[in-house]
């Protein structure tokens, strides 16, 4: 990986489509300069996007990329980083994409502990259809869909994650671009699956979950005296549904990764192109 | 007598009796005599009626017949499950001190040979062994040397060390003689005489043959969800493809598994999932970006009879539609249907190589019948020696300039006149490259431009057409190339087709057999179809998805031999199948 790699660098001469204003374009700037903070290079960098505004990422944000079916992100992660370790992998989506239609996914993801990124673009709103309920909008959000509010209560996602065994867990404002580019930097570091929840607001649909009410109500861990490995205080803080908080809310340095726990080490796009691979034929003796 | 001998063990699902098929099986291979086994039984783990069986001869056999010489009954219902298959002089070895068999008669005519088999192998050991005790027996009864089963015990139970080696050898000779002492005269009437040969022959099935073929190919990337009767493939896989620098993922559903694989594939890797009809279902999802991506992608559909839940445990070819127009939007792709469990091992290599070579998913249609059918081959037709890899437009960093635009960039989606476009894997300098499941331009980025559209969706077709005249996609052929009868097969239904020639033959009856192993691109039977006088379509569904297909290439109707219940074809069956469609 080259040191030389600038931020912009990973920038493709595609201006995005955003809503001007959309949270996504700060989630993103984040995840480009995070990629480049730790060295990633674009070659090197492969970035898996969901479906949804999130999904257009892959579009932006220049890498290897693949933009794949609704809620699927992290399993074509799973494999990209399987097949080929050495690859940066980073999977974003919203949250109807990971916590609504991919939801089994994100358990079971966590539980792997494959080492990939998850970045999430939590809008608490269906956007590119404009304007229905998601997994994380609020029990009285009305919608057209949901004239009353769904009347359930939202996704715990960093819960979720926490309850599924997950090695890295943070929250993040889209707006806090330097504090949003740390954490991100944090994540892609941490040797394990990392899953960051990003406050993405939607500026055209959401007219609940905006800039000012997120500003108004986040609590920054880094202000106040926060363990991150203390597991107790993790709990305390995840499950408490009244704040907002960001920062690293749990991690776990010891977790052993996917790849390191099966053993799986080498590019898999390398095979003998001469013919079988060596010892094939004692697949054979066996069933003599 | 016959040439070949029928044999089955049955009993209750948990009374070992696959094991102890196989054990037999392995005996029989090991000792040079070819061997084709079925399995009938039902999708749980206790109880329920099961029994492994076992053709043999010292000529290849390659079909179930409806005839059973031999047979082990552990319960009463086993008998009376067989009624139709055993004829006069068949012999069955049962248990009469248990007590569900203290009113049972033999039905007349048969040999019926009582053994105390739990009380032999109680002699021997244990009472676990009472299998291994009428495997003894039947060595007796077929005049098979049972030093055979000796080694094939070994291989069964030699983990669990020599002294369970010994007490099974010791209840097997219990067995045999308690035959000799009781039953001599009955058995020597019957003159079997199981012959050995020095012949060499590998025993597996189709699953595995898949599993093998895979690693054979270079393949390192599995990924699955357990499902019956495709299970044993990714079993197969976990462990061995690690030796080979692979790895094994068992995916929380097939969704998942899909695009694990998937992802596997754009990073580079040989990559597979295997499944059944219902994951189908679920992957037919991502398969249309799988095609649209350009990945290539090997995808075995291991068929059993649907729809939805269906019979778990029942051979059906049901999902020919499903896989030919499966997912939404116009989908090329690839569906090759191996013939025999010899030709999944060869099918899954050259689906590699096609999904490599056109960037496109290929779906390898197997089926339960080849899956759970433990077949002997000579080891020579699984020659790792000849497996060949080619891995299409893969270009590396010397090669990309010639495929950047003016800006440098790469273009994955290069509008080309075969229709197949440059690859580059992730870490390739100056490759990078997205690619989407939305309609896009050669870089791979979005587009409803129509003269894209167009382009592109042209380009992706175009590949099939390259297919179709770069690789040889024709008919395996049988039978008398002159015949007026024309039988047309596809997949698993081959081997008895084969045998069935045998008796048409007996009964003077001429017939040409192509047996079709590729389902999309096909060969055109359009001259085969008019050369004949009558074309007959055998196929394992009760629509005939395949005659609907040949009756759309060749604009004429097609005569159709289906079968539903659940059962696999059997050769003496198909064969008067044949003669009544003549008639």
């Amino acid at each position: 990986m080259s040191s030389d790699v600038r931020f912009t660098d990973f920038k493709t001469d595609k201006q995005p489509t955003w809503c001007p204003g959309c949270g996504d374009f700060g989630t993103m700037n984040g995840i480009m300069k995070g990629l480049a903070e730790t060295g990633n290079s674009p070659d090197d960098t492969f970035v898996v996007a969901g479906i949804g505004c999130s999904g257009k990422i892959g579009t932006y944000l220049r890498s290897y990329a693949l933009h794949g079916v609704h809620g699927r992100a992290l399993p074509v992660g799973t494999g990209v980083k399987i097949a080929n370790p050495d690859l940066e992998v980073v999977v974003a989506g919203g949250d109807g994409d990971g916590y609504s239609i991919g939801a089994g996914h994100f358990i079971h993801a966590v539980r792997r502990n494959i080492d990939i990124t998850y970045v999430v673009m939590d809008n608490r709103i269906y956007g590119l259809t404009k304007g229905q309920a998601s997994p994380t909008s609020r029990p009285d959000f009305e919608t057209a869909t949901t004239p009353e509010g769904p009347k359930q209560p939202p996704v715990n996602p960093l819960a979720l994650a926490l309850s599924a065994g997950g090695s890295f867990i943070a929250q993040s404002f889209s707006s806090n671009a330097l504090r949003h580019q740390e954490i991100v930097q944090k994540a892609i570091e941490h040797d394990g699956f990392s899953i960051v929840n990003t406050f993405s607001p939607c500026v055209t649909f959401n007219d609940v979950d905006t800039y000012d009410y997120f500003r108004d109500s986040i609590v920054d861990l880094d202000e106040e005296d926060y363990d991150p490995t203390d597991r107790e205080a993790a709990k305390e803080k995840i499950l408490d549904a009244d704040k907002e908080y960001i920062g690293v809310l749990w991690e776990d340095e010891d977790a052993v990764d996917y790849n390191t726990a099966h053993g799986v080490e080498g590019n898999m796009a390398d095979i003998d192109e001469s013919g079988a691979p060596e010892g094939a034929t004692d697949l054979v003796r066996e069933f003599y | 007598m016959h040439d070949d001998l029928n044999w089955a063990i049955g009993g209750e699902a948990g009374d070992g009796i696959d094991s102890t098929g196989k054990v037999f099986a392995q005996a029989l291979s090991r000792a040079g005599r070819h061997v084709f086994t079925s399995k009938d039984f039902a999708s749980r783990i206790r109880g329920g009626y099961t029994a492994y069986k076992v053709r043999t001869s010292v000529d290849k056999v390659q079909s179930v017949v409806d005839r059973l010489d031999v047979l082990i009954a552990l319960t009463e219902r086993t008998v009376e499950e067989n009624m139709d298959e055993l004829h006069d002089d068949s012999v069955i070895i049962y248990d009469g001190e248990r007590t569900e068999f203290s009113d049972f008669e033999v039905p007349d005519g048969m040999v019926g040979l009582d053994i105390p088999l739990k009380s032999l192998a109680e002699d021997a050991g244990g009472a676990l062994m009472r299998n291994v005790v009428a495997l003894g027996a039947v060595c007796e009864v077929a005049a098979f040397p049972i030093g055979n089963l000796d080694e094939s015990l070994q291989k069964r139970f030699g983990s669990k060390g020599e002294k369970i080696v010994e007490n099974n050898k010791e209840a097997a000779r219990l067995g045999a003689d308690y035959v000799d002492e009781h039953y001599a005269d009955d058995v020597g009437a019957l003159d079997y005489e199981l012959e050995t040969t020095d012949n060499d022959y590998v025993l597996l099935n189709g699953d595995e043959a898949i599993g093998m073929g895979a690693i054979a190919a270079g393949c390192k990337f599995y990924a699955g969800y357990p499902i019956t009767p495709a299970t044993d493939v990714m079993t197969y896989l976990t462990g061995r493809i690690d030796e080979f620098g692979g790895h094994v993922v068992q995916a929380e559903d097939e969704l998942s598994a899909i695009n694990m694989a998937l992802g596997a594939a754009r990073a580079g890797a040989r990559s597979m999932t295997a499944t059944s009809g219902p994951g189908i279902d679920l992957m037919s999802e991502t398969f249309g970006l799988v095609a649209t991506s350009e990945t290539p992608l090997v995808i075995a559909d291991v068929m059993r009879s649907g729809p939805s839940t269906g019979m778990p445990t029942k051979q059906e070819q049901g999902d020919l539609n499903m896989l030919l127009y499966g997912g939404h939007g116009e989908i090329p792709r690839f569906v090759v249907a191996p013939t025999t469990v010899a030709d999944c091992f060869h099918k899954t290599v050259e689906a590699f190589n096609l999904a490599e070579k056109y960037q496109t998913p290929v779906y390898i249609a197997s089926d339960l019948a080849m899956a759970v059918t433990e077949e002997t081959f000579a080891p020579e037709e699984f020659d790792m020696d000849d497996v060949e890899i080619d891995r299409g437009k893969v270009v590396d960093e010397s090669e990309i300039s010639a495929w950047q635009n003016e800006k440098d960039q790469f273009k994955p989606h290069a509008v080309t006149e075969d229709g197949v476009s440059p690859r580059a894997f992730p870490g390739t300098e100056g490759g990078v490259h997205m690619s989407t499941g939305l309609e896009h331009d050669e870089l791979g980025r979005r587009t409803e431009d129509t003269d894209e559209r167009i382009e592109q969706v042209d380009k992706r077709s175009r590949k099939v057409e390259t297919a179709r005249e770069q690789e040889d996609f024709s008919p395996v052929e049988y039978g008398d190339s002159d015949a007026d009868t024309l039988v047309v097969s596809w997949g698993s239904n081959e081997g008895a087709l084969v045998e069935a020639l045998d008796f048409l033959e007996e009964d003077g009856v001429d017939v040409r057999v192509l047996s079709v192993p590729y389902i999309f691109p096909r060969p055109d039977l359009t001259e085969a179809v008019e050369d004949a006088e009558t074309t007959v379509v055998v196929e394992c569904n009760a629509t005939g998805q395949f005659a609907d297909v040949i009756e759309k290439d060749v604009l004429e109707r097609v005569d159709r031999i289906n079968k539903y219940n659940g059962v696999r074809f059997k050769a003496d069956e198909l064969a008067a199948d044949i003669k009544e469609v003549i008639a």
